[in-house]
């Protein structure tokens, strides 16, 4: 198991490197700082100087080499448009973020589950055809729209409906302004969110997890426990269900690298501070620190999650390692 | 023209006169000959044996036609406004009512599907003919090849695509064809993956022993022997990434990053929808969704009667 994991520590460093190196060049090509200076009448020199500010006047490999020195020492710049450190900024946005990940995250693996477990055993009975019906129009749904749904039928519409002074969940930020902490106001915020970063995954997760239930189900060692006597339910969920996860947990793990992108969409609608609502508001505002410093360590997130995918990948089914 | 009967043929002296077929099979009844069914043919027979993967295609086939024809099947303009028109909900003149600039609904949806549309299946021709290139390169060659490209394809799999596609746009310019070529550029990696597995296997195989034998070219073994084999997983992922681009592209353009006005797309309807909802024109976040939705869950069935096609095994889940 060692060999196996420094193999795969070693394999990601030079895969984060290069992934990191490439979106520095993009953003360089991408984005240039010194715009605005360049169609004033300041002249050459000032742009000179907002080119050696920002060093374009080096290779881009240099800068690159400029930018990973100081980020590493915690030196991400500064934003251009709030003023503030980048390094600071990014904290306040992750801990959002993170909340809703968190959240998002548990709630798919348990529900997803759940719905596969039961649909495999009860293969084509009523509620199988209803789940898989149901993953099928997530799995398609944008979540975007499914967003705007969720705002329009289950926070406004209740409202107008019973006449309520509020509505039972609430569609802007994670806390009433003012209040703080783990309370019913908190989860009231953060229940639209979460279900709207999560929709596609419950969807195509269960429909994994139903498929690799069903393979585990009908090879010998399950027949043969079932013809010793072993219980239904033990059968299933300690004999069945635990090999099923293994690709299941692989899935969810790489998804969840993946869920980073998604969280722009969700952020956005209904307006929470966190990495995703940052990436978006830098990008209106071609604020060039932001954007490297947030796609670097999304691509990051990325890696480090598909890590883990690797490592549990070894962990759970020992025939990986050994390959 | 008439040509002699076949009996009355004499090859040359020295030969038996040419027997017709029929007599020369062993008095078999014909109707008990093994028909030849080729694999084509065998696909064909069981993808329409899969109901919803018709429904789908035909749903599919009418949704292109309809926004391709949006001009003779809706009588508005999608760009005509008409701002003294106080904005209706759906009702016997507009079907889906019309927005704010007084704009026909229907008319906006259709038209802008046909963006969705071209990106979507452009996309998924062009990301899957490189996938399939990049994997098949990598597979058949193995060694340094097959290292250099897998891990070219690792680095692609670990951008953050909808931010990548934002960046990447505000330099190249919102338009259609930039939005196809990113897009490809970052779907064609499961492509490239699923191809290289399948061409590891399938290298070994007989078939392709002999056709290098017979001198045949790296290149014609591929294209001609290989690729044909393997063509089933190539279609499936092609409709995976049909889907995935217009969901991308729908995102992207929600977000504003899309192609600009007086061009439109699903997303960028929705976008503009965003803040009635909860008001009295909330009606306008229904119709581009659905077109969406509707969209991709065709696509999605008919991929998965192509994969019930391809490989019988499946279909029992």
């Amino acid at each position: 198991m060692l060999t196996y994991t420094l193999r795969r520590v070693l394999y990601a460093i030079p895969v984060l490197l290069v992934a990191t190196f490439m979106l520095f060049w993009l953003v360089r090509v991408a984005y240039d700082p010194c715009t605005k200076l360049r169609s004033t009448r300041e002249g050459a020199a000032a742009v000179a100087r907002c080119e050696k500010n920002f060093g374009l006047d080096e290779p881009v490999p240099v800068q690159y080499a400029n930018w990973l020195t100081d980020a590493l020492q915690g030196d991400l710049g500064t934003s251009s448009r709030t003023g503030q450190p980048v390094s600071e900024m990014l904290p306040t946005a992750m801990w959002n973020t993170v909340q809703l990940m968190f959240f998002g995250t548990v709630l798919s693996i348990f529900l997803a589950l759940f719905l596969g477990v039961y649909s495999a055993v009860r293969q084509y009975s009523v509620a199988d055809y209803t789940f898989t019906a149901l993953a099928f129009i997530g799995i398609a749904m944008p979540p975007f729209w499914f967003g705007l749904l969720a705002q329009q039928y289950l926070a406004v519409g209740p409202k107008d409906w019973f006449h309520l002074q509020e509505p039972i969940f609430y569609i802007v930020g994670l806390h009433t302004p003012g209040t703080t902490g783990f309370n019913m106001d908190y989860l009231r915020h953060l229940a639209l969110p979460v279900l709207t970063l999560t929709v596609q995954s419950i969807a195509s997760w269960s429909r994994f997890q139903r498929t690799s239930m069903l393979d585990v189900l009908s090879t010998d060692y399950i027949r043969t426990a079932r013809a010793k006597g072993v219980p239904r339910r033990r059968v299933v969920w300690s004999h069945a269900a635990r090999n099923a996860l293994i690709p299941f947990v692989t899935v969810v793990a790489l998804d969840t690298g993946a869920l980073f992108g998604g969280l722009i969409i969700t952020e956005k609608i209904f307006s929470i501070p966190g990495m995703g609502r940052l990436f978006y508001d830098s990008l209106v505002a071609g604020d060039v620190n932001v954007i490297v410093a947030w796609l670097i360590i999304t691509a990051s997130l990325i890696i480090l999650f598909n890590l883990i995918a690797d490592l549990l990948y070894g962990v759970l089914d020992p025939r990986v390692r050994l390959s | 023209m008439t040509l002699p009967p076949e009996t009355d043929q004499y090859r040359g002296p020295g030969t038996d006169p040419v027997l017709p077929a029929h007599e020369i099979e062993l008095g078999l009844d014909s109707g008990f000959a093994p028909e030849p069914v080729s694999q084509w043919k065998l696909f064909r027979r069981r993808f329409f044996r899969h109901r919803v993967a018709l429904v789908a295609l035909a749903g599919l086939i009418l949704i292109t036609i309809a926004c391709f024809a949006v001009h003779w099947i809706v009588p508005f303009d999608p760009n005509k406004q008409d701002l003294l028109a106080t904005p209706t909900g759906p009702n016997g003149t507009h079907l889906l009512g019309t927005d704010e600039l007084g704009r026909d609904q229907l008319a906006r949806i259709l038209s802008a599907g046909q963006l969705s549309l071209k990106i979507g299946f452009s996309v998924a021709i062009l990301s899957v003919a490189f996938g399939t290139m990049i994997g098949a390169l990598a597979g058949f060659f193995g060694r340094w090849t097959d290292q250099g490209l897998m891990r070219l394809t690792d680095l692609f799999l670990v951008v953050p695509e909808l931010a990548i596609l934002a960046v990447a746009l505000e330099y190249w310019g919102h338009t259609g064809l930039v939005i196809i070529l990113v897009l490809s550029a970052l779907f064609w990696m499961p492509v490239a993956r699923v191809v290289r597995g399948q061409v590891l296997s399938i290298r070994e195989k007989e078939f392709v022993e002999a056709a290098r034998a017979a001198g045949a070219s790296p290149t014609r073994i591929i294209v001609r022997h290989i690729v044909p084999n393997i063509i089933g997983p190539i279609m499936v992922n092609m409709t995976l990434a049909v889907t995935a681009a217009i969901i991308t592209e729908s995102t992207l353009s929600f977000l504003g990053f899309g192609v600009q006005p007086p061009q439109t797309s699903w997303g960028q309807m929705l976008s503009d929808a965003e803040g009635y909802v909860g008001t009295s024109k909330s009606y306008l976040i229904y119709g581009p969704g659905i077109a969406i939705l509707l969209t991709v869950l065709c696509v999605n069935f008919i991929g998965d009667g192509l994969r019930d096609a391809f490989d019988p095994q499946s279909e029992k889940h």
